[in-house]
């Protein structure tokens, strides 16, 4: 819903982090206005290397089948699956950008884009938001953090409805989600004292 | 301060104009609905607007200036757009401009810091936020009414902001109908501008729905006055109707399509949601069983599977057949009752029967139904598969038949607690021989289970427990005086109905019945080691066909134990018989004997006559007393005649006492 801001050019700085995996990602944060602040983070690309792994494997395994049915379907089946699933992870499962857009006086916009072009974006009204925050979460093996969302129940005043959680595909570390709640912070206190004001 | 500008995604390519909108204050926000393009009188605009205004009660007004420059920069325009601002005043004014094949876009809020007309204006910074028109007036998001009521003032005032917003949009309707074909004083660039959105078709069927609508009500309320008519309400229809799974859905049907077709308009979103939703989930299930019905009328189908319903049953049915007879012998070497298996397994082949002949007697016309019965698939998919239910229902109701009986059965007579070690589990019916000798006569204490089978005869019952391991039945304390031990229908029936058989006792008339035992419920009759010899002579003895010819021997008692020459009976706490209660005349309990060696093979009648009834020592005087031609021994053949029976031997084993040979029958219709 929100678009690009008006007038003036915005600053612009780029920082390289790393997710809870140990791949690479790239913060790009874009300075506005002091209400307005937006957060890409892109991960990684799909690696040729992965892919042909993937790829080998499932013609291997095919050609393993051929070999024991006899039956020369299975191999254009194995094409049709590969390039089918291509697509289909592309279009449905890849992130290469997630982008945060805090704007104090109108909410928080969160932008998924996909490896094919998709996106999907979700934006939630500033007077539904409580609190940025950063949470721990177990997460199979390992303890996580992550950056989410408090959004306020309309009931209870104090209540807590939902918790959003933001940059789930690229699942950076703490640093760079400190980076992140900092600024938050200071626009969300810059909003909280614009409203207060007269 | 922060101006938001919520711009419509549409207008971005509209040529340049002024911004008509709404400007919310306590937001600082400025929503603009739509562009007047140039040429346009300034009269008219205003004309336009307190139009809009009127109808919509939306306080639109001109909130500035789009300038989106397509060509070489025109300096003219700039000013010309400057001047607009003298003509339509509005506090701040908004100056929108998006150069040729950029990107950017230049947005400034000009206001006056004072009421002067040259006083110094100030810009405000201004965000530009997109809106898609189409979709906020479509889904009518937020309206006022329906926000909660926040206690925060800055959630309240942030909230109401973009709620403002959309409710603005939603109720400037009037605004957009308008579109560029219209030969109007004033051009406007919206989300409907390109045309209102409606294709001809639909426009035509908005006007057609309306008495359309009234002609489907009527007859479905034709529909739904007949259905309720009295005539249909009397008990066996009324039946019929709430199980048939097809009048249900016919029923749902007509409750759909009478929602469908209401000539009420709907009142809220969630009613004109649930009447689409209705409507398309209708046309679907319409479009489905056209599809089947379709499939079905294509290579003549419909005669196929009319011709294919035969042979299927009567392969079922010869199967069912076999599993019966299978079941009637000794399924997996397993010994039942045979008796019991003969009536089961009669009944079921009986009802096979009717079942069969029913098929066949539908099978003539199941074609023609089924070609009507298809019609129906004009009505939904539904239908025609409820229609499917009803008739695998109909075809299979022979199943249905059993689970009556049986059903009635339990619930008539519920199976008695169980009894210690000698009691087996509960059935409906018979529990026979696979279990080791186990015999169970009727599940009801007090034998009433088995007048269910004959409800003709008059005297009552005694039920019997299962004892394991020993072909004896035990019988419940005893209510009544007759002792039966489950064995061929018409073998009991004999016994049960024969005009000769004394209903006062009715003992040891068959191998293996005792009398009705003690009231503490002890096993009577016999010992275990005299039982064979006992049972065989009692029957001999005591066969009905025999009992005639013994009384007109002279014998007016049946033989029972007790007699000389027999061991005699159990202590009273144990094998004792019961305070059996005879009626009518008193007759002593029978006695059993051996038949003499040398009256085996002859017809009973003929053995009677010899005195095949008579005490050992009397028959060996009566034998010296005979004359010449003594006896023959007739083989052992199958010499029956009419229901007459003959003496086989039979060798049961020595003993100290004077070997005797025990003699059974051959039963024309056999044990």
């Amino acid at each position: 819903m929100a678009g690009p801001g008006a007038g003036e050019p915005a600053m612009e700085d780029k920082r390289s982090f790393s997710d809870i995996c140990g791949g690479r990602l790239a913060l790009h944060r874009r300075y506005y206005s002091p209400s307005c602040l937006e957060f890409c983070l892109s991960c990684p690309r799909i690696s040729l290397r992965s892919l042909t792994a993937v790829t080998c494997t499932v013609w291997l395994a095919a050609y393993g089948l051929f070999t024991l049915c006899e039956n020369s379907m299975i191999l254009s089946a194995a094409i049709f699956i590969t390039l089918l699933g291509l697509l289909g992870y592309l279009h449905f499962v890849k992130i290469d950008h997630e982008t945060l857009l805090i704007i104090d006086s109108l909410g928080i916009q969160m932008t998924s884009s996909y490896a094919s072009g998709k996106e999907s974006t979700t934006f939630i009204e500033m007077g539904k938001v409580k609190d940025v925050i950063i949470n721990e979460a177990i997460y199979m093996q390992k303890v996580i953090y992550y950056l989410c969302i408090l959004l306020k129940d309309p009931v209870e005043p104090h209540g807590i409805s939902q918790v959003v959680p933001i940059f789930q595909s690229a699942k950076p570390r703490l640093d760079c989600l400190i980076e992140v709640y900092r600024s938050c912070q200071e626009i969300l206190a810059h909003q909280k004292a614009a409203s207060m004001s007269p | 301060m922060v101006l938001k500008a919520f711009f419509p995604t549409c207008c971005a390519s509209a040529d340049s104009g002024l911004l008509v909108g709404r400007w919310v204050p306590e937001q600082s926000s400025a929503v603009v609905l739509a562009v007047v393009h140039f040429p346009f009188i300034p009269v008219q605009v205003k004309e336009l607007l307190a139009q809009v205004q009127q109808a919509s009660q939306v306080g639109v007004a001109v909130l500035g200036t789009w300038c989106h420059r397509r060509q070489e920069p025109e300096e003219s325009l700039g000013h010309f757009l400057e001047g607009l601002g003298t003509l339509f005043s509005h506090e701040p004014w908004l100056q929108l401009c998006r150069e040729r094949g950029s990107k950017s876009w230049n947005c400034k809020a000009t206001r006056r810091q004072g009421p002067a007309p040259l006083a110094p204006a100030c810009e405000d910074q201004v965000m530009l936020i997109f809106y898609d028109q189409r979709k906020v007036l479509l889904s009518r998001l937020h309206p006022p009414a329906a926000l909660p009521e926040r206690q925060a003032g800055d959630a309240t005032a942030s909230a109401g902001g973009l709620a403002a917003v959309f409710d603005t949009v939603a109720r400037s309707e009037v605004l957009f109908q308008s579109d560029r074909f219209d030969e109007g004083p004033v051009r406007l660039t919206h989300w409907q501008s390109e045309g209102v959105e409606a294709s001809i078709l639909v426009e035509l069927a908005k006007r057609a729905a309306g008495p359309v609508c009234l002609l489907l009500a009527c007859l479905l309320s034709l529909v739904s006055a007949a259905s309720a008519c009295r005539v249909f309400r009397p008990w066996p229809l009324s039946f019929i109707w709430s199980k048939l799974s097809t009048c249900e859905q016919l029923r749902h049907r007509l409750d759909q399509l009478t929602l469908v077709v209401s000539t009420h308009r709907a009142e809220g979103p969630a009613q004109l949601m649930r009447k689409a939703n209705t409507l398309v989930s209708v046309l679907l299930d319409m479009a489905l069983g056209l599809l089947l019905l379709s499939w079905l009328h294509r290579k003549d189908r419909f005669a196929h599977l009319a011709e294919a319903l035969v042979p299927v049953a009567d392969r079922v049915a010869e199967e069912l057949q076999h599993l019966l007879q299978w079941l009637m012998g000794a399924p997996a070497g397993l010994k039942m009752n045979r008796a019991l298996d003969q009536v089961l397994g009669r009944f079921f082949l009986y009802h096979i029967h009717l079942w069969i002949s029913y098929i066949h007697l539908m099978s003539p016309f199941i074609e023609h139904i089924l070609w009507h019965l298809g019609l129906s698939a004009c009505l939904g998919l539904t239908v025609a598969l409820s229609i499917l239910s009803d008739i695998i229902s109909l075809l299979t109701f022979h199943i249905y038949c059993f689970y009556v009986y049986g059903a009635r059965w339990v619930c008539r007579h519920p199976p008695p607690a169980p009894r210690g070690a000698g009691a087996c589990s509960p059935g409906p019916w018979a529990q026979t021989g696979s279990r080791a000798g186990r015999v169970w006569g009727g599940p009801h204490p007090d034998g009433s289970g088995l007048q269910a089978l004959l409800p003709e005869d008059p005297r009552p019952v005694l039920a019997v427990a299962p004892v394991p391991r020993e072909e004896v039945e035990r019988p419940a304390p005893a209510r009544g005086l007759l002792l039966l031990r489950p064995g061929p229908a018409v073998h009991r029936d004999l016994a049960l109905h024969h005009p000769d058989f004394p209903a006062s006792y009715h003992g040891p008339v068959l191998p293996g019945v005792h009398p009705a035992p003690a009231p503490s419920g002890h096993r009577a009759g016999p010992g275990p080691s005299a039982r064979g010899p006992h049972q065989l002579a009692a029957a001999v003895l005591a066969w009905p066909p025999a009992v005639p010819a013994l009384q007109a021997c002279g014998r007016r008692e049946v033989p029972g134990p007790g007699a000389r020459g027999w061991p005699a009976p159990a202590p009273p706490d144990a094998d004792k018989p019961s305070a059996l209660q005879p009626r009518g005349a008193h007759l002593p309990p029978p006695q059993l004997w051996l038949p003499p060696q040398a009256l085996l093979g002859f017809p009973v009648p003929q053995a009677v006559l010899r005195g095949a009834h008579l005490p050992l020592e009397a028959e060996r005087g009566q034998a010296g007393l005979r004359a010449w031609p003594p006896a023959r021994l007739a083989p052992p053949s199958a010499r029956c005649q009419g229901g007459t029976h003959l003496l086989l031997p039979l060798v049961v084993g020595a003993s100290a006492g004077p070997t005797r040979r025990i003699s059974t029958r051959l039963r024309s219709w056999g044990w």
